[in-house]
């Protein structure tokens, strides 16, 4: 037998060493990045720095996200930790058009108070001010949730910054190859291992409100569907028929999945399965391959992958059952459908002239917009704001992951993980 | 492990073909045969004494049967080589009804992941198929397709796609 090697982390969770993340925005075209004054955080307690760089954390966020430049901090003329400090003219001369200060104040042992003020320079007003508690534990999460306060007011747009991303890494090692299960906050920060195993694991997907992981498992050589609880590790096996249990996906309530079971015959279709009764229903029948289904965000519907009509294309049909429509037509390769999570668009892997690029179609206009540069990329996954997604491409022999925004005018490559990253996926918004 | 196994099977193989004297199609006529056809003895001489001889067949893989069959591009189905290796495993199933394989369905790595499972699982129950076409059971047989996530060979070319789109024999008991 081979020696099978499943490591559930429990509460104490691997960290993963070299988990520093290096990130690079690639492209930035016909976007004018905004500047902004990110000013360092006053500290108050008791060691000689606050535990975290919450200025620092704030602005590599915002300039990850494309559209702001945050100015040097040599070059700011005063560094004001309170609004009663500030002088406007000093960053009028710097043309700067918004200005973030802020203070850490130790309140305990492990105890924090972290405050922070957003300036509009031009409009000499203050468009948010904010104090959260924090504890070393979360800090980092407050610094996040801070910048996405930050971002929505100047853009519209919500900020995704307190989230986080799933992936699969694997890694060639002398006993074989070795394949692990990640989470990591959004910004590539705070790697954990939540399974590892010798054979392939598959198709992470997040539940609604982002406390598990379904995955597929080849434990065993046979494919499983699991659902796992990160914060306990406690995983339960919710499918494990004879031939292909694969492809799982959460239904907006979280009370059931979306699986592509096989069965002996190998005639892969798609039911849904009550999580609780484990009660699975069948939605297509048809002898080609139906895979990949995926919710929209209002429920009513399952869009999947099937190759009825020759190659793949996306159908989607009734979530209580019914006749499938086909929803793609343009290409002959789409595969993969994602919803935003606003339902108003449709992200899939599209093959354009000899490449699998990920490709955004509108709804509404069914126009495809093709959002990717690579040959092999593959499994888009919105951002919860559906303003952004991301995705696994291949620029050589490993997998490395990319976002981009739904708009195609930022892209840019996140270097997380080891050895060969795939499947990415974003999580929901994260409760508080 | 599977290598041991292997031997195991095609030495029960070959036991086989020396009892049925049949056993394995000889693809070229060989100059190499011995035993009835040539025993048309008309000296009378030596009749009994001798053991009964059998017939050799040619057989250019040595008789090892291969355990990988590859597939076209975007093709489920089995070249004339290949058919003859997985007929052979089918009469070999067929045979030795304690014997079970576990046939694991692979795709190349273009495309999406778990399309690509489908695309697997397709080439293993063609496999599957003929199997059961030369009489295994169905309970001896059980797929699994690993899409693109095993591959054979790394390499962003048509020469490891090749070698990636396959399906493995192996046997489980």
């Amino acid at each position: 037998m081979r020696k099978i090697l499943v490591t559930l982390s429990l509460l104490t969770m691997l960290l993963a060493g070299a988990a520093q993340a290096e990130l690079t925005v690639e492209i930035t075209e016909g976007i004018k990045r905004r500047p902004i004054a990110i000013v360092p955080f006053g500290w108050e307690g008791d060691a000689a720095t606050a535990p975290l760089d919450i200025a620092g954390v704030i602005s590599s966020d915002l300039t990850r996200s494309g559209r702001f430049a945050p100015i040097d901090e040599n070059d700011m003329l005063q560094k004001p930790t309170d609004g009663v400090d500030m002088d406007f003219d000093d960053w009028l001369i710097l043309g700067v058009e918004a200005v973030v200060i802020g203070r850490v104040t130790q309140t305990g042992e492990n105890a924090y108070s972290v405050q922070f003020q957003l300036f509009d320079v031009f409009g000499r007003d203050q468009l948010v001010g904010y104090r959260m508690p924090a504890s070393r534990g979360t800090i980092r999460r407050v610094a996040h949730r801070a910048a996405d306060m930050i971002y929505e007011k100047l853009t519209g747009i919500k900020g995704v910054f307190d989230t986080k991303v799933a992936y699969v890494t694997a890694e060639e090692r002398r006993d074989g190859r070795l394949y692990s299960l990640i989470v990591s906050d959004q910004d590539g920060e705070n790697e954990h291992k939540i399974m590892e195993s010798t054979d392939p694991i598959m198709s992470p997907a997040w539940s609604p409100d982002s406390r598990r992981l379904a995955y597929v498992s080849f434990e065993g050589s046979r494919s499983s569907v699991f659902i796992q609880t990160l914060r306990t590790g406690n995983r339960i096996q919710v499918s494990s028929k004879p031939g292909i249990n694969g492809a799982p996906a959460f239904s907006p309530d979280g009370r059931q999945l979306v699986v592509t079971l096989g069965g002996v015959d190998g005639n892969l279709d798609i039911y849904t399965l009550d999580i609780n009764s484990r009660q699975s229903k069948r939605l297509t029948t048809n002898r080609s391959i139906d895979t990949e289904g995926s919710w929209s965000p209002d429920g009513r519907y399952i869009y999947f992958t099937s190759d009825r009509s020759g190659g793949p294309q996306v159908y989607r049909v009734s979530s209580s059952g019914g006749t499938p429509e086909r929803v793609t037509f343009d290409g002959s390769y789409n595969a993969r459908p994602r919803l935003s999570p606003d339902g108003k668009k449709l992200a899939m892997v599209h093959l354009d002239r000899g490449n699998y690029r990920i490709a955004v179609m509108d709804l509404e206009r069914k126009d495809l917009l093709i959002l990717s540069a690579g040959s092999q990329d593959e499994s888009p996954s919105f951002a919860p704001n559906s303003d952004t997604l991301i995705y696994a491409t291949r620029p050589g022999r490993n997998g490395v992951l990319e976002s981009v925004t739904a708009d195609g005018l930022i892209r840019q490559r996140l270097a997380s993980g080891q050895g060969d990253v795939r499947e990415p996926v974003w999580s929901p918004f994260q409760r508080f | 492990m599977s290598k041991y196994k292997f031997l195991v099977v095609t030495f029960f193989l070959a036991a086989l073909a020396g009892c049925a004297s049949q056993d394995i199609p000889d693809p070229e006529p060989t100059d190499t045969t011995y035993g009835s056809e040539d025993s048309a003895n008309t000296d009378g001489m030596e009749t009994s004494g001798l053991g009964e001889g059998e017939d050799i067949a040619f057989d250019p893989s040595g008789g090892e049967l291969a355990e990988v069959v590859y597939f076209d591009f975007d093709s489920y189905e089995l070249g004339p080589d290949d058919m003859e290796i997985v007929t052979r495993h089918g009469r070999q199933l067929s045979e030795n009804s304690y014997l079970s394989v576990r046939l694991e369905g692979h795709a190349d790595e273009r495309g999406s992941r778990e399309y690509n499972i489908g695309l697997g699982e397709r080439r293993a129950q063609a496999v599957r198929r003929v199997l059961l076409l030369q009489g295994a059971q169905p309970v001896q047989i059980s797929t699994v397709s690993f899409g693109e996530e095993r591959p054979a060979e790394f390499g962003n070319d048509e020469v490891a796609w090749a070698q990636n789109r396959r399906v493995e024999f192996k046997y489980t008991n």
